[in-house]
């Protein structure tokens, strides 16, 4: 019977092409609208490190200004000043630690024809890439001994492997950055987590840096921050002021399992904070807190509010669109009361004229979903064209096989709602009721 | 008039029209909201910066060598900048208006760190600056050469003068005509006394989305670091000729730097406002098909209405209904539908906005986007009632004799 009635829903479908295309194209429209802002939706608010991300604790100390908070209503900073990343770090309360900043280094490649090159940089401990479980091409990181000699090692970048070593394994070859010499320890394979969850002060959706060097050989090169520095008291003079003020510009994560462990480094924050009050710092009441991966994200707000306006606007959009086509499908059916009181007349059931009708709804539903996904794929292209001077959006705009999946379905069940209540009002006509008007 | 036998008849088939009134209502809802964000983007981006946006470029000098002598290096920059051809003058200076990265502080009326201060943006100029960046000097005066400190990086001073925006100075003293301003003290750092010694027309600061964007100051100071901004202004029209010329005059000057961000201003303020106009765009774009379906549907439906009645239209026709009668029916009961339409669209229009208002601080939707975005969709429904409306027209009245 279910072929018999996909025959008869093609044959009704071209008794009527222009409505019918009609009907298609506005659910192809509503479903590429909606689908082309959830899939920026989704991308941006995806979890950058689904296993690990209820272990990895994003860590705020309040060292803010006495008469200010950081951020209303009273919450502490966003990031940490050196005095507290470092002794925190030192400290090694949770199973592992991070402490990082973003800076920037020229790096000059060996011969004389390729110039240098600017290159974004983390200086960070070498629990980094364990703790994030970075890819690795060849080699791997430094180990926390580099960290406390002041080793000069570096992890770099698949780009800047190809581009200075000509793509081989360079592990254990030497690369000059700002005049002096680094011995690569690893090359990183392409790494894109989004948003970039380890440092989203600086654009969360900015690419990975090139090249990691050790948090201890950058501060003793006196290598600033390339990223948000903010200071409530200004800073005093020189390198050594740089580090001894309460100006913010560093990350912190750590790594705990399970409560137990947090409430351990929660209460070790706390006499963190106790002690440094009672050296006169810390003005304001202790405020610690411990913000695990897709918290942080959410407390960062790293969806941007005009996605969320516009992913309204397309759901509405989505429902004029339905609208539109429970309209059209009543008018249909309005108009065909006497072929089906017809078929009932000899013989069929209800139920069977719901299911013809309803297979033909799907069929309209079916094609608009298919011809949605173009329309999606359409609105991404737009959308990269828009923004196309952002180097992130092309980040953003990656179709992915759950959305094109989410497209079919939703424009199927899209249509099949919206055929729900004609089909009703057809499987209601009496048999025979029309049939003395033929 | 026909309203009656035509309202009466509209409740015979009711959830068709309800459904497309529904349609309209939904479509003018979206439709006044999506204005209403176009507009208040649109009005953020007609503001203007007060630089010689046209002819301004800029680049980052990185000085990568730790031996370097940054202070010679970049008085030696300046002095090949300013001399070299299509340039009209240049300077070395942290930021430019709406980069979204700069520097910011606050200022205080007396030295005391409890009081509220008023954030600041702040760029660092000589006596090049006010040239450089084509501002408009109201009061006061420009900064002379021998006051332009060069900062220790070892110290922590701050000069004791600078030339601050009209919007500041009224800010601080909004009781008071800005020329007042020139001569006064504030405080910057908490005790750091500052001198007003002018006043500029306009300039806005780094960051297009802060409220304080049009509060800045010029600070008469070279801050050396690695990094330095340079800022050039060309003659007029001269800009895309002299800006590879200079990148490669400064590149082949220092072994130990690279050029390289060599941006014009032009590319900042699109960059700076690119989601507010992607916005604009997507906005449009939205409203512009939507009002295409909406039509279509009224189409659509008016067409299945005529054909259903063809009966009816022929019964009538030969009961003496003229064809200007028929069109009139079909118009007035779009005009009829419509009217429902636009009226609960107003109703959601307003309660969508207040929402908005709510949970995205837009802002609220000026009342002529109502009666607007109404005779809009009463006109669209009647232009799309239009065709199958003549089609009703030319049925026969001899339609009627016949029994299908």
């Amino acid at each position: 019977m279910f072929r018999y009635y996909l025959k008869l829903g093609l044959f009704s479908i071209r008794k009527n092409p222009v409505l019918s295309s009609l009907m298609v194209a506005a659910i192809a429209v509503g479903i590429g609208a909606c689908m082309t802002i959830l899939n920026i939706d989704y991308v941006m608010s995806g979890n950058p490190i689904p296993h690990r991300s209820d272990v990895l604790y994003h860590v705020q100390v309040d060292s803010w200004d006495p008469n200010d908070p950081y951020e209303d209503p009273d919450l502490p900073p966003e990031q940490v000043t050196y005095l507290d990343g470092h002794a925190l770090w030192q400290a090694q309360a949770a199973r592992r630690q991070v402490l990082s900043y973003k800076s920037s280094r020229v790096v000059q490649p060996a011969g004389d024809d390729e110039r240098p090159f600017a290159a974004l940089t983390r200086s960070t401990t070498s629990d980094f890439f364990a703790m994030f479980d970075t890819p690795f091409l060849y080699g791997g990181g430094w180990d926390a001994s580099a960290d406390n000699n002041e080793d000069y090692v570096v992890v770099i970048g698949r780009e800047v492997n190809e581009r200075v070593f000509g793509g081989r394994d360079s592990v254990g070859e030497t690369i000059v950055l700002n005049n002096q010499p680094y011995r690569v320890m690893g090359v990183m394979d392409a790494w894109e987590p989004l948003p970039k969850f380890y440092d989203v002060n600086n654009g969360p959706f900015e690419e990975v840096e090139e090249l990691f060097i050790p948090f201890s050989v950058s501060i003793a090169n006196e290598m600033g921050s390339a990223g948000n520095t903010s200071c409530w008291k200004p800073a005093e003079g020189g390198w050594e002021g740089r580090l001894a003020s309460e100006c913010i510009w560093m990350q912190l994560w750590v790594e705990l399992h399970g409560e137990r462990e947090k409430e351990a480094y929660l209460a070790f924050l706390d006499g963190y904070a106790e002690s440094q009050k009672a050296a006169g710092r810390f003005p304001r009441p202790v405020n610690n807190r411990l913000n695990n991966v897709t918290e942080w994200m959410d407390d960062r707000e790293v969806v941007a509010e005009d996605v969320n306006v516009l992913l309204g606007i397309a759901v509405l959009f989505l429902i004029v669109c339905l609208l539109n086509t429970i309209g059209l499908l009543l008018a249909k059916v309005a108009r065909r009361t006497g072929d089906i009181s017809l078929r009932r007349a000899l013989g069929a059931s209800r139920r069977a004229v719901f299911a013809q009708y309803i297979v033909e709804a799907g069929m309209i539903g079916a094609a608009g979903g298919v011809l949605g996904i173009g329309m999606t794929w359409l609105g991404l292209q737009g959308i990269r064209g828009l923004y196309g001077e952002l180097d992130f959006i092309a980040r953003l705009v990656a179709m992915d096989w759950p959305i094109i999946f989410m497209a079919v379905g939703l424009a199927i069940v899209a249509a099949l709602a919206a055929a729900l209540y004609p089909t009703w009002r057809a499987c209601r006509v009496h048999p025979a009721s029309q049939l003395k008007a033929l | 008039m026909e309203f009656g036998p035509i309202w009466r008849a509209l409740q015979r088939n009711k959830t068709s029209y309800v459904l497309i009134a529904l349609q309209i209502a939904v479509t003018m809802a979206i439709m006044v909201n999506a204005i209403n964000i176009i507009q208040e983007r649109s009005e953020q981006m007609a503001r203007p910066s007060g630089v010689d946006e046209a002819n301004i470029f800029y680049l980052t000098s990185n000085i990568f060598d730790p031996e370097a002598d940054v202070e010679a290096q970049i008085a030696s920059d300046l002095d090949a900048m300013r001399n070299f051809p299509g340039v009209v003058d240049a300077i070395a200076s942290n930021s430019v208006p709406l980069s979204g990265s700069g520097w910011s502080e606050g200022i205080r009326l007396e030295p005391d760190p409890n009081l509220e201060s008023t954030g600041i943006g702040v760029f660092f100029a000589d006596d090049h600056g006010i040239n450089t960046f084509g501002l408009n000097l109201v009061a006061g005066r420009n900064f002379d050469p021998a006051e332009i400190t060069w900062h220790d990086y070892e110290s922590d001073t701050w000069p004791p003068l600078a030339i601050m925006t009209r919007a500041m100075v009224e800010e601080l003293w909004p009781d008071e005509p800005y020329e007042n301003a020139v001569g006064k003290t504030v405080f910057v750092h908490r005790t750091k006394p500052v001198q007003i010694i002018g006043v500029t027309e306009r300039m806005q600061a780094a960051w297009n989305s802060w409220s304080g964007v049009e509060r800045s100051m010029l600070v008469p100071e070279w801050r050396g670091s690695s990094f330095s901004r340079y800022v050039i202004r060309t003659e007029p029209g001269r800009r895309d000729e002299v800006m590879p010329q200079l990148e490669e005059m400064l590149a082949a000057r220092f072994d130990n730097r690279i050029v390289r961000s060599v941006r014009t201003m032009e590319e900042t303020r699109e960059r700076s406002y690119l989601l507010d106009s992607s916005m604009v765009s997507i906005l449009t774009f939205i409203v512009i098909v939507l009002t295409a379906i909406t039509g279509l549907g009224i189409v659509g439906l008016a067409s299945f209405s005529v054909a259903r009645r063809t009966k009816q239209i022929g019964t009538r026709r030969a009961l003496g209904a003229t064809r200007p009668a028929i069109l009139r029916y079909f118009m007035l009961e779009n005009f009829l539908i419509s009217t429902v339409g636009v009226v609960g669209g107003a109703i959601i229009a307003v309660g969508l906005n207040m929402w908005m208002v709510e949970a995205f601080g837009l802002q609220r939707i000026a009342w002529y986007l109502i009666p607007g975005a109404m005779l809009t969709l009463w006109f669209v429904g009647q232009v799309a009632v239009l065709g199958p409306a003549r089609r009703a027209t030319t049925v026969p009245p001899a339609l009627a004799t016949r029994s299908v």
